[in-house]
């Protein structure tokens, strides 16, 4: 499907073209996506030269990946565009879910205070990548080459050679590592002949982005059954600009092709919004699979993103799970890279991005199994929930218009398990991400605990740990550097004066201890560096 | 700490799971058949409740439940 483009860029032709022999690199990804783009800004933060293949040479109008959820706006914050995503994006937290005409529950999504990023922004996936773009413009190490679309590969046990097509026609490069970020229809997975499983989902759906002029406050509503799509389902979302995501279950029948026409489109809009004074800007019919392929790493090929796993659009799990992914790899390839690091850092990219991808999968599911149910039984289990929702609380928590992007607790090798004697009340547990509090850093100026930690290898300990840190580990102290403004960082992490937290380059706790000693420290780090055994 | 009689707050610790257990009993199932496995399963759940006045307000809850305006079938 071509889409009118956005933001337009322009082909360059690369010294790698003149070159007899393929150029030789550290790291190409393939794919300048959220995901792509990402990867690039983390690994030339962490001081790695990325080369980034793109097939196009512009951003298209569609708003496709639209809601950021609070941990990838932690991580966009890190990569130095949360700014850019807040200023423009439509912050919200409250979801409605009705059937008919009646509001059957509201959820609000962050009803707790003390957190830089909000729960949800809702923008424009051409917003976010035009942020992205411009940050790696302004980044030393990345080289960008629009329209250079792979056609070729050879991977090899010390690297992968790419065949690149380009306007000036066809060239081969090498790189140590090559990350396929490269979408859902990913050419580098076809190429690798790598299977693609998993469900299959026969309901098509319409979506549209709509302008429009609307008193609806920045929420997120979803009916079952509303009176202006009978026996259906509906969604809308706030986007910047005035703009509406407008999504209409539409049935296993419907014809792809005719329901996008304007005849077709612009009644079932006006019926939904009860007048005619909107535009539509870009308009889609989908229907969608929840699959992955087995593996996300392939000796020097690495998958990430929708290229690796697809889930529905229901939950928001498609680009924010991707530059998760993107952040688990960025500083495991980093070290590899540098060498402070074995390459078996990488499976544990493979084995914790296929749990997270897993888990999306099996949300995305359920989500789908409610909305777009497929026998007659399960028409009747979705209405029965719908209509003990009404009275029960255990009928609103059964009822699934789509469970929103919590981030991963990853059950890794990488992880140091609670020793036995240490008797932790809640907290953050291993692999679970560090939450974020407001905190006074060592200049004095009020700011965020995520802020501080940043990608490096931190130990945050409470009070002074009494030993010097092991290479490489920063140290920060809360009381003598830290301030903890408003007490929720020792409250979020469960932590009592003398515990200390390791946390990992990508801000997930390595471990932790009541009574840390430095040996134990040492060894985590080494474990959580891939130097540790291995389960 | 469970009141007694008919808990509705939410005991499953994962209700998506069960939704989902339940949802992939009858996949492949003709209507007959799923009805057939629906009822075997009531009558489980009621053997494993056990207190026929808990059985009694389930009942009422579904009955009540029932009354309000039914979702039409997609196809």
């Amino acid at each position: 499907m071509s889409r009118r483009a956005l933001y337009q860029f322009g082909y360059r032709r690369t010294r790698d073209q003149d070159s007899a022999e393929p150029a030789r690199h550290r790291v190409a990804v393939v794919g300048a996506g959220p995901v792509g783009l990402a990867l690039a800004v983390d690994l030339a933060q962490r001081g790695v030269e990325v080369v980034l293949l793109d097939d196009a040479d512009r951003i298209g109008e569609g708003s496709r990946g639209l809601c950021y959820a609070k941990r990838t706006l932690e991580i966009l914050d890190r990569l130095g565009v949360a700014q850019a995503c807040l200023d423009k994006g439509v912050v919200w937290k409250l979801g409605k879910v009705f059937q008919g005409e009646d509001l059957i529950y509201a959820f609000d999504l962050l009803p707790e205070p003390g957190h830089c990023m909000p729960a949800f922004v809702n923008l424009q996936q051409y917003y976010l990548e035009h942020a992205l773009v411009e940050r790696v413009s302004a980044l030393p190490g990345i080289d960008l080459r629009w329209r250079n679309r792979v056609t070729g590969l050879d991977n090899r046990p010390d690297g992968v050679v790419l065949e690149v097509e380009t306007p000036d026609g066809p060239y081969a490069l090498r790189a140590d590592w090559v990350v396929a970020a490269d979408g859902a229809r990913s050419t580098l997975r076809d190429l690798a002949g790598l299977d693609f499983v998993g469900e299959v989902f026969e309901d098509r759906f319409l979506i549209a982005d709509v302008t429009m002029e609307i008193d609806f406050p920045p929420e997120r509503r979803f009916w079952f059954d509303p009176p202006f799509h009978a026996g259906r389902s509906a969604l809308l979302h706030k986007q910047p600009d005035g703009m509406w995501r407008v999504d209409l279950q539409l049935g296993p029948q419907a014809d792809p092709e005719a329901e996008k026409r304007p005849e077709r489109v612009i009644p079932r809009i006006e019926a939904m919004i009860g007048h005619d004074r909107f535009s539509v800007d870009w308009v889609s019919v989908y229907s969608f699979q929840c699959r992955r392929i087995a593996r996300f790493v392939h000796g020097r090929l690495i998958f990430a993103g929708d290229a690796a796993h697809q889930v529905s659009p229901f939950g928001a799990r498609g680009a924010n799970s991707g530059i998760q992914d993107a952040e688990n790899l960025a500083w495991k390839l980093a070290r590899v890279l540098e060498g402070t690091s074995p390459a078996s850092l990488i499976d544990s990219y493979d084995r914790e991005r296929s749990a997270a991808a897993d888990e999306n999968i099996g949300h995305s599911t359920r989500s789908t199994d409610f909305i777009a149910p497929r026998s007659a039984q399960e028409v009747r289990f979705r209405d029965a929930a719908l209509a003990l929702a009404r009275s029960t609380e255990f009928g609103r928590r059964m009822v699934n218009s789509g469970r929103l992007s919590l981030p991963s607790v990853y059950d890794s090798p990488l992880s140091t398990p609670d020793a036995p004697d240490d008797d932790w009340q809640g907290g953050c547990p291993p692999g679970a991400s560090l939450p974020d509090a407001p905190v006074r850093g060592p200049d004095g100026g009020a700011t965020w605990l995520l802020r501080l930690v940043g990608g490096e290898e931190t130990l945050i300990t409470f009070g002074d740990p009494g030993f010097d840190p092991p290479d490489g580990v920063r140290v920060l102290r809360v009381g003598p550097d830290v301030v903890d403004r408003e007490g929720l960082v020792a409250t979020r992490l469960g932590a009592r004066p003398g515990a200390a937290i390791l946390v990992r380059p990508d801000q997930h706790v390595a471990a932790r201890w009541m009574r840390p000693a430095r040996d134990a420290v040492a060894r985590a780090s080494r474990r959580l560096r891939g130097h540790g055994e291995v389960a | 700490m469970t009141p007694p009689g008919l808990d509705t707050a939410c005991r499953l610790a994962d209700p998506d799971a069960a939704y989902r257990l339940l949802v992939e009993a009858h996949r492949g199932l003709s209507d007959e058949d799923s009805a057939r496995l629906n009822t075997r399963l009531v009558l489980i759940l009621a053997n494993q409740v056990g207190d026929p006045g808990v059985l009694r307000e389930a009942l009422a809850l579904a009955r009540q439940a029932g009354s309000a305006p039914s979702v039409h079938p997609s196809r």
